[in-house]
């Protein structure tokens, strides 16, 4: 997994309540054998007309948008489905940040296991971020724990675990293979009824 | 302090962490498909990683098989889905009952036909049905992508302990009632829910009595009722099933000395109980879009309640108040890991036996497994199937959830013996009623369902 430290970027704001995984990426894309391609599907129903075309309306088909790599949100991102995919998609797309209200458990587990930070600020200071300028680029200081632009400066929390996980561009597995010494004994433990 | 065997199964299984937080868990036994592994393995060699145990992990395609001509798989994504975990198992080393291979089958019966599934066992699957592995005394639940790729590189999983239910289950069924029915009767009056956060164990003399394939058919549906694991405790049944098996324990007396150690001390063990009588139980029969929603066939359609109830009525074409009996059905779908396995399909026989299917009704009958099928053709079951107007095709999950071409039209009626009746879970528009295989195969016969405790079966 990528380490993620601090990140200077554009942003994207989508100032929605509750937007689900089915909206983050709908069923006909998970027939797929890879991680990566669902970038071009984020968002389909709303980034894609009825012939297909890309909506131009849709901040993400801005040519002046394009680039960002941090998503500002509503509440409750990433409820419903638990597929994997949405993580994917995001990722996919160029996001490496996500600042939210708050995220339904599994796809907060979801990008934790993905390299997707997710950060929690609450809704005055997510609308101070998606006010700012198109051009205008803001710190994400994951060491220090803040979102910062210009003179503001907002502080996250993040479980220390994680913390970890992110900076040191850990994953999942590189963790647990950290307790090889007690997998081993528990291997050499377990009965033999052969 | 009282234990249940939940309890001790986890202690045993746990290599590090805290009660209250996540702990690492080992895992004995990983069963993989073609439809939520191929990321997985992909993670692997973009990592430079392996398969920490080859032998602690099996592979099979049912998701998205044919059940026609197996080997000509049209769809263009299912085949390469199906050709990349080939691709995979033979990369990384891994037991794989390929296309055709005599051992292929849904994963959720090939595991327990192998005697792969054993008691005592952690077992986790990229699938939901892996509750179904808990009949037998194991710690059974289905798992994520990246926990897939997780158990692959290091055979443990990260898993916060869930809270433990006993459900009691006590009484003689009655004629015609199956365990499809008391799971359905469950989830039918606790809800949808009942067992988030839970580990449910079925225990009660009715459970007792019941073989193998019935435990499997309750715990497969535990799932339905929110309980991602749900078990029952492992005894002579048990023991008498696995013995022998391809993959059993050579010395199978040292093995049931061992699981025998494992037993709930008490029912005050548990968080909580409930309570389940099945000896005035009647056959059910799902309505509407959600398993929960479903009643005793002698019953009529729920009034409507609230938002959700109107959105299933609109959905499936019915009315509230309409008779259970009244529901037109057009097609039969007989398989599953609910109901795929060999005395699902002889019960099916039986009453299909001397019948034809109604007319303008299609009727599916799809082995859970290739040794299922077989078997059922040595005795004969295929003709039965056959004479009576069934078609009598290959094994996989098929018409469950139409991953395959096998696929319920929109706005037909479809008596399945399948899990789930959501929305477009058999095909789009498709209108799904869950039942047990009996009730299923007079429903094809009359075309539509019938009490069939006022029938021989």
């Amino acid at each position: 997994m990528e380490p993620i430290t601090t990140i200077t970027s554009t942003t994207i704001p989508l100032m929605k309540e509750n937007i689900d995984t089915d909206q983050i990426i709908p069923k006909q894309f998970l027939k797929n054998i890879l991680k990566v391609g669902y970038g071009k599907n984020l968002f389909y129903d709303w980034r894609y007309l009825a012939d297909r075309t890309p909506n131009p309306e849709f901040i993400l088909n801005q040519p002046e948008r394009q680039g960002a790599q941090i998503l500002v949100t509503g509440d409750n991102f990433g409820c419903g489905s638990s597929r994997e995919h949405a993580v994917w998609a995001l990722k996919d797309f160029g996001f490496k940040v996500i600042i939210a209200g708050g995220y339904s458990d599994i796809f907060y587990m979801n990008s934790t296991k993905n390299g997707v930070l997710a950060i929690i600020l609450p809704e005055e200071q997510r609308r101070i971020l998606a006010q700012i300028p198109t051009d205008a680029k803001i710190t994400v200081d994951l060491p220090q724990q803040q979102v910062r632009y210009q003179h503001f400066s907002f502080d996250f929390d993040i479980d220390p675990l994680w913390k970890n996980k992110f900076i040191k561009g850990l994953d999942d597995i590189a963790i647990t293979m950290g307790y090889e010494d007690q997998i081993a004994a528990y291997e050499a433990n377990i009965p033999n009824y052969n | 302090m009282k234990q249940t065997m939940f309890d001790k199964l986890w202690d045993r299984h746990v290599i590090s962490g805290e009660p209250g937080g996540p702990q690492l868990i080992y895992v004995d036994l990983h069963l993989v498909h073609e439809v939520t592994s191929p990321q997985a393995f992909e993670g692997l060699r973009e990592n430079g990683r392996q398969v920490r145990r080859t032998d602690k992990t099996f592979a099979t395609m049912d998701h998205n098989v044919p059940t026609t001509d197996i080997f000509n798989v049209k769809d263009a994504i299912s085949r390469k889905q199906i050709e990349t975990l080939a691709r995979n198992a033979k990369e990384f080393g891994i037991r794989l009952a390929g296309m055709g291979h005599a051992d292929q089958g849904i994963i959720h019966v090939i595991g327990p036909q192998l005697g792969l599934t054993q008691p005592g066992m952690v077992v986790v699957c990229g699938d939901s049905h892996t509750a179904t592995h808990g009949a037998f005394g194991s710690i059974a639940f289905g798992i994520g992508t990246s926990e897939v790729e997780h158990v692959l590189a290091t055979q443990t999983i990260w898993q916060t302990k869930p809270k433990t239910m006993g459900i009691h289950v006590h009484g003689r069924l009655p004629h015609g009632v199956y365990a499809k029915d008391i799971i359905m009767g469950i989830i039918a009056r606790e809800g949808v829910a009942f067992g988030t956060g839970y580990a449910v164990e079925l225990y009660g003399d009715t459970i007792e009595n019941m073989s193998m394939e019935e435990r499997m058919t309750l715990c497969n549906m535990g799932i339905e009722g929110g309980a991602k694991m749900c078990n029952v405790k492992p005894d002579q049944t048990t023991f008498d099933y696995v013995a022998g098996r391809k993959y059993a324990p050579k010395n199978m007396k040292r093995a049931i000395a061992d699981w025998k150690q494992y037993y709930t001390d008490s029912p005050e063990a548990f968080d909580k109980v409930i309570d389940f009588d099945v000896h005035k139980l009647a056959p059910f029969v799902s309505w509407g879009t959600n398993p929960g929603m479903s009643v005793p066939v002698d019953e009529k359609l729920p009034e409507i309640k609230n938002a959700d109830d109107q959105k299933a009525f609109d959905y499936v074409g019915l009315r509230p108040g309409q008779p259970v009996l009244d529901i037109p059905i057009q097609y039969a779908f007989f398989g599953s890991c609910t109901n795929g396995r060999l005395s699902d399909l002889k019960i099916a026989a039986n009453v299909l036996k001397g019948h034809h299917i109604a007319a303008g009704v299609t009727a599916l009958v799809v082995p859970g497994s290739r040794a299922v099928k077989e078997a059922a053709e040595k005795m004969g079951i295929d003709q039965i199937f056959k004479n009576a107007g069934c078609e009598w095709r290959e094994p996989g999950c098929s018409a469950c959830l139409g991953m395959n071409p096998d696929q319920v039209p929109a706005g037909l009626h479809c008596a399945s013996t399948s899990n789930r009746n959501f929305e477009g879970r058999q095909g789009a528009g498709s209108r799904t009623h869950l039942a047990s295989p009996a009730m299923v195969a007079y429903a094809a016969i009359n075309g539509h369902f019938v009490d069939i405790r006022k029938e021989e079966v």
